[in-house]
C-alpha cells in the first residue's frame, strides 16, 4: 500500500534555535497518528511545515494526490498547495477563532470551502451546510447565526464541520481540545473518533494531552526539544515507555 | 510654445485652442502622462488586473475623481471631445468642475451629447446611449479592490487575485441571500473579467453591469488608492451569482416621468412634503434627447408650457 503521507528529514530552524530536526515518518490511509510533547518541543512547527503553512529548511513531504500520485508538497507551486489545502487537506486550529470567519454565519463558514472549489448552487450549498451542522451536533436552526454567538465547544465543532465538508483525506489537528472543559472535550473526541472512522480519514493530531491520543491515535510520536525521541503503537508507548522523557510524560498525568 | 518652466506643450496644435498658457496640455507634465499611459496599456493587456501607478496630487480633494482626472488627462488629445457625467448628470458640481478644468488646461471641445463625445469621464454610471469603438469611457473609482471589505490586508488580497482564490467573494453573496433572501448588493456589483480577475466595476448600479461588455475602451482610475485597471473592447464581463439565484440587473419598476422611457435607469425624486415623488432618467442627456424627439412622460408639462 502507498503511504498517504511520506515525511523525510523535515528540519526547521529559527536562526540558531531548532524548531524541529530531521523528522521522518509514513502515514497510511485511514491511520491516525498522534504527536505529543511538552510546550516548545516543536510539535506545532512540525505540523505547520507538513500542512504548508511554513516552509521547512530541508526535507520532503510527499503526499499521494488523487490526480498525479505521490508529489512533494514542499516543491509544489503555491496555487497547487492552496488547492490541496481546500480539497484533500483540512486544518483544525487550536483556537476556533483562527479557523473560522467570525463575521460570517455558520452556514457561510461551512459553505466557504465548497464555493472555493466551484460550488455555485445556493440550495445545494445550504443543504450540505445543514447536513454538516447535524453531523457535528449543532442545532440546524442556528445556521444563520454567527460563530461569535456560539459556545467554545460549538465553535470547535463548527470548525471541524467547515473543514470536513469537502471530504478531505488528511486532517491536521493542532490541539483540537485545548481550552475546552472536560465534558465538552469528551463529546468532541467522541465526535471526531466517529467521523474519522466513518469517513476513513487519516489524521495527524498534535496535543499535549495523553488522553486524547489514547482515545484517537493508532500510532504515537513523542517529541522533545525538536527531536523525535520515541515512536510506536499508542498503547505500546503509553503502557511501556522506553525513553526517559516519555516515562516522565506518562507518569506526570494526574490520576483522579 | 514654451512654458516659463521650459516644458514643451504636448502638441503644437494646442496653440490654436484657448488654453491657459501657465499649464501644460491637460495639466499633467508629459513624463507623468507617459507613466499613466504605460499603466493604462498594462491594464488593457491584463483585463481586470489592478496596475499600481504613481498617482499625483491633483487640484481637487481625494474622492472627487482624482484617479479619473489623471486617466482622462493622459488619454486626451487636442482633437478630442470631452463629456463628463456625475451619476448620469452633466450638470452637477463634480461634472461641471471637471469639465471646466479640462476646458481651461487642455482647451478641448466639450459636449453633453454622448454620441458626440470621444472621451467620457463618468462617476457611477454608464450612459444609456450605446457606446462605439471610437469612444473611451473613464471611470472614477473610490475603492478598486473588490475584496477589500472581506479581507483587509492588501498583501493577502493581491495573493488571492494571483491565485484566483475567489471563494470568499461568493461567501459574501451567500450571506446576502441567507440574511435577505436575495443578493442585496445593488451597486459596485462584483464581476469576473475575461474569466480571470474579479473586478469592482466602481459604484455603478448593477443595472449597468450587462453594458460592461461593450465596443468602447473602459479605463478605471483610483487616485487615492493609486490603481488603474481596464476592460478592453468586447471583453466578456460576467456578474457573479448563484445558479439558483441568477444575477438580476434591476431598476425601479417605473417609466421616466419626463420622457416616458421604460428601459433607462431612474432616479427617485421627492417633490413635496406630502410623499409626492417622481421617477426621472438619471442620464440627463438621454432624457433630454428623448424629450427633444417628442417623447413625453406622465408628469411632463403640457407641450404649450414647454414652448412658452
Amino acid at each position: 500500500m502507498t503511504p498517504l503521507l511520506q515525511v523525510t528529514g523535515i528540519t526547521r530552524t529559527y536562526g540558531a534555535r531548532i524548531g524541529c530536526r530531521d523528522v521522518s515518518f509514513d502515514l497510511y490511509p485511514g491511520e491516525v497518528m498522534g504527536i505529543v510533547g511538552e510546550s516548545g518541543s516543536g510539535k506545532s512547527t512540525l505540523l505547520n511545515c507538513l500542512a504548508g503553512h511554513q516552509r521547512p529548511d530541508s526535507g520532503q513531504v510527499v503526499f499521494d494526490t488523487r490526480a498525479d500520485g505521490p508529489r512533494d508538497t514542499v516543491a509544489m507551486s503555491e496555487p497547487e498547495r492552496r488547492m490541496l489545502g481546500r480539497t484533500d487537506w483540512a486544518f483544525v486550529h487550536q483556537h476556533a477563532r483562527d479557523g473560522l470567519r467570525m463575521g460570517v454565519s455558520a452556514g457561510g463558514n461551512i459553505g466557504e470551502r465548497l464555493m472555493a472549489v466551484g460550488a455555485r448552487h445556493y440550495g445545494d450549498i445550504r443543504g450540505q451546510a445543514t447536513d454538516w451542522l447535524g453531523r457535528v451536533e449543532i442545532d440546524t436552526a442556528r445556521i444563520d447565526d454567527r460563530p461569535a454567538a456560539f459556545s467554545g465547544g460549538m465553535q470547535q465543532r463548527l470548525q471541524i464541520a467547515r473543514n470536513l465538508v469537502t471530504g478531505p483525506r488528511l486532517v491536521f489537528m493542532d490541539e483540537p481540545t485545548g481550552g475546552l472543559d472536560v465534558s465538552v472535550q469528551a463529546r468532541l473526541l467522541d465526535l471526531v473518533r466517529g467521523l474519522v472512522r466513518q469517513m476513513g480519514l487519516s489524521a495527524l493530531i498534535v496535543t499535549h494531552d495523553l488522553a486524547v491520543v489514547r482515545l484517537l491515535a493508532d500510532r504515537l510520536m513523542v517529541m522533545k526539544d525538536g527531536n523525535v525521541v520515541e515512536t510506536g503503537l499508542t498503547d505500546q508507548v503509553l503502557d511501556d515507555p522506553q525513553h526517559g522523557y516519555t516515562q516522565l510524560l506518562v507518569s506526570s498525568v494526574l490520576q483522579v | 510654445m514654451m512654458r516659463p518652466g521650459g516644458d514643451r506643450v504636448g502638441d503644437d496644435r494646442t496653440e490654436a485652442a484657448v488654453t491657459d498658457p501657465a499649464y501644460n496640455f491637460a495639466y499633467l507634465d508629459e513624463q507623468t502622462k507617459r507613466m499613466i499611459r504605460r499603466a493604462i496599456l498594462k491594464g488593457l493587456a491584463v483585463p481586470g488586473y489592478q496596475v499600481p501607478f504613481a498617482s499625483r496630487e491633483m487640484p481637487m480633494p481625494y474622492g472627487w475623481g482624482t484617479g479619473g482626472v489623471q486617466v482622462t488627462a493622459a488619454t486626451l488629445t487636442p482633437d478630442d471631445t470631452l463629456k463628463v457625467i456625475d451619476q448620469g448628470a452633466d450638470d452637477t458640481t463634480n461634472a461641471v468642475s471637471i469639465r471646466k478644468f479640462f476646458q481651461k488646461t487642455a482647451g478641448v471641445a466639450v459636449t453633453e451629447r454622448t454620441a458626440d463625445a470621444t472621451v467620457i469621464q463618468t462617476r457611477h454610471r454608464i450612459p444609456e446611449h450605446p457606446l462605439t469603438e471610437d469612444q473611451i469611457l473613464v471611470y472614477q473609482v473610490p475603492i478598486p479592490e473588490p475584496l477589500r471589505f472581506l479581507e483587509p490586508r492588501e498583501t493577502e488580497t493581491r495573493k488571492m487575485h494571483a491565485l484566483q482564490d475567489y471563494g470568499l467573494m461568493h461567501v459574501k453573496l451567500y450571506e446576502d441571500i441567507a440574511q435577505n433572501g436575495a443578493i442585496a448588493k445593488s451597486y459596485a456589483y462584483p464581476v469576473k473579467v475575461s474569466g480571470r480577475y474579479v473586478m469592482d466595476p466602481s459604484p455603478i448600479p448593477k443595472f449597468d453591469n450587462p453594458k460592461l461588455d461593450m465596443p468602447a475602451i473602459q479605463l478605471f482610475g483610483a487616485g487615492r488608492e493609486q490603481r488603474i485597471y481596464a476592460v478592453p473592447p468586447y471583453t466578456p464581463v460576467v456578474s457573479l451569482d448563484f445558479e439558483d439565484f441568477p444575477f438580476d440587473p434591476s431598476k425601479a419598476d417605473h417609466a421616466c416621468d419626463l420622457c416616458g422611457a421604460d428601459t433607462s435607469y431612474l432616479d427617485e425624486v421627492i417633490v413635496d412634503d406630502a410623499g409626492g415623488r417622481m421617477f426621472v432618467c438619471s442620464d440627463t442627456d438621454f432624457c433630454g434627447e428623448r424629450r427633444d424627439a417628442g417623447h413625453r412622460g406622465a408628469m411632463s408639462p403640457p407641450d404649450a408650457a414647454v414652448q412658452a
